[in-house]
């Protein structure tokens, strides 16, 4: 243990401050307790000390209790003594430091690792510009519902500042930036506090609803040295989920049973495997159509009783159901209601529902709402709602629903499975017919695309690391999903520049398991930040980008095309501030500068098979690849 | 006696949707097509999404077409007026429509049978 030079006057002032700054503001959190370090007089000479035990070192030894795998970060000098630790005293290894070249890329590949993985990457930042930067990712892992570590660099104490930078980084309560949205935040200010806090971050980021959570770490608590002995690491135990209340649970049941007509909405449902095989026997028991939202992989895509296999919109199931049982579902007024679509004047909405129906909603949101960020969506009128997590209280459903199913209801439940069974065959058959039509087209369609990748990932360990959302949900149509890793959703809050990284941070997640990871990325999304392709190529990450190249943040162009005709104003103008053209992004080029295998662009539907089997053949040797595609617009 | 039926009300059908389609001219309906946005939502293959209808292969006749056109019944499709899209436009837009080529059959695609 290195010497410690204490400084008396240097430490009456930091009291003195410290004293004053509660006194002035109980909210914000406290000076940290380092008052033990040495403050140069006039002609009296610092001791320089050969510290080798820093107090990050210890911070370290706290972050692998946690068996945290990966640290994505942008160097920054307010976390630059855990950096030190982490790499050097830790091994980096867990958590082995990612480079990421934005904020933004940092907390987005920890989003897309975490909804494989199913646990929490760490995230390092300042609490300051680096949070700044990461903030929208921050926002979408929380309407998202996804475990995120954060923890972020700052100076809290302003003697401590040294020059220009330190101060612009420096932040008196570094957490409120993102605390509405977040879940938990600490500011710890001795290492016992840090070691508290951060264990108790891991739990209640784990507990559900999985959120983000925050722990700041002072930058004299990480470069000044332990005094004596190491504090003691409090033990992890991640909490057991919630579960619905047994008589709600029975309640529920014998609605379902007694249905003639139930409907299940799965939205972020699946926290693990086991929820696919709960939900498959569930509405296998029932015999009841599953409208998956497709926040997760829930319902195998070729299942019978999959209700929208693209084509076959949510009203029909809906609005046919006598029951709805609602799984941790996203927005579920608008699945149950119309409202004046765009395409008109004002707001009207108009519940689709049978006089009668009954919704039961299992969901776990409420258990921790806040009020800013308006993520929770209009207010449903349901007949029994159970405050829990959906997955946890599923295995009780079944055996509730086992219990009161008798032989007459069975019987009916078995008619009502065939008559679902032909429906769905009809609307996958009606997909083929669908994709056929602009089968030759350039650009090409966004069905060829899939359909060409499809063809050659279908005998692997595969799995989608993108939404498909904007290429007409053409994998969902045309697939077959049957795994829990196979399909991670959206982004949460619809904050584009998700797409590369999240992509890049589930094919890492896959890595270890030698899984075959594709993207569809759109074009609009990789501007944001295409650094981290650079991040994948460095750390090697297995991964193919399939670029969904139509020239245009389309969503928006649609928007600016239809208010143009509704305000009688023509459309002559609608490339201007949405199309990505004059020039045109070279996307092969981009990938090519940062370390990629790439291709592109590609416009010739026969050329693309054979691009696709050049760039897996890379894949598969453990490196990303990117195919620019020029794509038909949707 | 159903067959006769059918037979009839087809021709009367034909007959009146060919006597109300106006003369199109195809290559100012791809530009149309093109300019005014359509290829957004319908693809410009005209194959639709799950933003816009099918166009390719359309069944509509060109009466039922315009009144779409027009004065959309539903979902995200602006009514797009004379003011933007005059009668004549429309009937070149439709013209251009009507060429989109036949879809080969699913079975003739490997593809999409495996």
């Amino acid at each position: 243990m290195s010497k410690s030079n204490v400084d008396r006057r240097g430490f009456l002032r930091g009291a003195a401050a410290t004293a004053a700054s509660v006194a002035a503001q109980v909210a914000v959190a406290q000076t940290p307790n380092i008052a033990a370090r040495p403050v140069a007089e006039k002609g009296v000479t610092v001791e320089v000390t050969g510290n080798e035990r820093p107090g990050s070192d210890f911070m370290v030894d706290v972050l692998k209790s946690l068996d945290i795998e990966y640290c994505a970060a942008n160097p920054g000098s307010s976390f630059r003594g855990l950096h030190e630790s982490m790499i050097n005293y830790g091994g980096n290894r867990n958590p082995e430091l990612l480079t990421c070249c934005h904020e933004e890329s940092s907390v987005a590949m920890a989003h897309g690792y975490a909804k494989v993985e199913g646990k929490p990457m760490m995230v390092m930042a300042h609490g300051t510009v680096g949070l700044q930067h990461a903030s929208m990712a921050i926002y979408n892992a929380y309407a998202d519902r996804v475990p995120v570590y954060i923890i972020l660099g700052n100076i809290l104490d302003a003697e401590y500042r040294r020059g220009n930078a330190e101060w612009m980084h420096s932040v008196q309560d570094a957490a409120a930036m993102v605390r509405d949205f977040t879940k938990w935040d600490d500011t710890p200010v001795t290492l016992p506090h840090f070691a508290e806090s951060a264990v108790r971050a891991y739990t209640i980021a784990m507990t559900p609803p999985y959120e983000p959570v925050v722990i700041v770490a002072d930058g004299a608590l990480q470069e000044e040295p332990i005094e004596g002995k190491d504090p003691r690491i409090p033990k992890l135990v991640v909490s057991a989920p919630p579960q619905g209340d047994s008589a709600a649970v029975a309640a529920a049941a014998k609605m379902l049973v007694n249905a003639e007509n139930p409907v299940i909405v799965a939205g972020r449902l699946a926290r693990t495997p086991k929820a696919i095989e709960h939900l498959v026997e569930l509405a296998e028991l029932l015999q009841a159509r599953v409208h998956d939202q497709r926040m997760r992989m829930n319902f195998p895509s070729d299942h019978p009783l999959y209700a929208n296999p693209g084509v076959l919109p949510a009203s029909p199931n809906i609005s046919d159901a006598d029951v709805i049982l609602a799984l941790e579902p996203q927005d579920l007024y608008s699945s149950t209601h119309s409202q004046t679509p765009f395409n008109r004047y004002g707001m009207e909405a108009h519940s689709i529902l049978k006089p009668g129906t009954r919704i039961i909603n299992i969901s776990a949101l409420e258990l921790n709402h806040k009020s800013n960020y308006q993520d929770f969506y209009r207010y449903v009128e349901v007949d029994l709602n159970i405050a829990a997590d959906a997955e946890a209280t599923l295995p009780s459903l079944i055996e509730e629903v086992k219990r009161v199913l008798t032989p007459d209801r069975k019987r009916a439940i078995a008619e009502r499975g065939t008559k679902t069974a032909k429906v769905n065959q009809a609307a996958r058959d009606r997909n083929r017919e669908l994709a056929a039509v602009a089968w030759d087209a350039s650009p090409i369609s966004t069905a060829r695309l899939s359909a060409e990748l499809w063809a050659q990932i279908r005998n692997e360990d595969w799995a989608l690391v993108s939404t498909d959302r904007m290429v007409s949900a053409w994998p969902t149509r045309l697939w077959n999903f049957t795994k829990h890793y196979q399909h991670i959703g959206a982004q949460g809050a619809a904050g584009v520049g998700y797409g590369a990284p999240a992509s890049a941070g589930a094919a890492l997640a896959h890595k270890k398991h030698g899984r075959l990871a594709v993207s569809i990325q759109c074009d609009g999304d990789l501007n944001y930040a295409p650094g981290v392709l650079w991040t994948a190529a460095h750390h090697k990450i297995p991964l193919l980008y399939v670029m969904h190249n139509n020239k245009a943040y389309h969503e928006e162009r649609m928007y600016i095309t239809a208010l143009g005709a509704r305000f009688n104003r023509g459309m002559d103008n609608i490339d201007v501030g949405t199309a990505l053209i004059n020039p045109d992004i070279d996307y092969a080029s981009i990938a090519k500068g940062y370390g990629l295998y790439a291709e592109g662009p590609i416009a010739d539907p026969a050329a693309l098979g054979p691009a696709i089997k050049r760039a897996l053949a890379r894949v598969k040797a453990g490196e990303p690849a990117l195919l620019d595609v020029r794509t038909q617009p949707r | 006696m159903k067959t006769a039926l059918t037979l009839v009300f087809l021709l009367t059908a034909t007959v009146l949707a060919q006597t109300a389609t106006p003369t199109g001219n195809v290559d100012n309906g791809k530009r149309l097509f093109l300019r005014d946005g359509c290829y957004q939502c319908h693809g410009y293959a005209g194959q639709g999404g799950l933003n816009g209808a099918r166009l390719a292969q359309t069944k509509l006749p060109f009466v039922a077409f315009n009144a779409i056109v027009r004065n959309p019944p539903s979902g995200n499709m602006p009514p797009f007026r004379a003011k933007v899209m005059s009668d004549q436009e429309l009937a070149d837009v439709y013209a251009y429509i009507k060429t989109f080529p036949e879809p080969k059959p699913v079975k003739d695609i490997p593809l999409l049978n495996q």
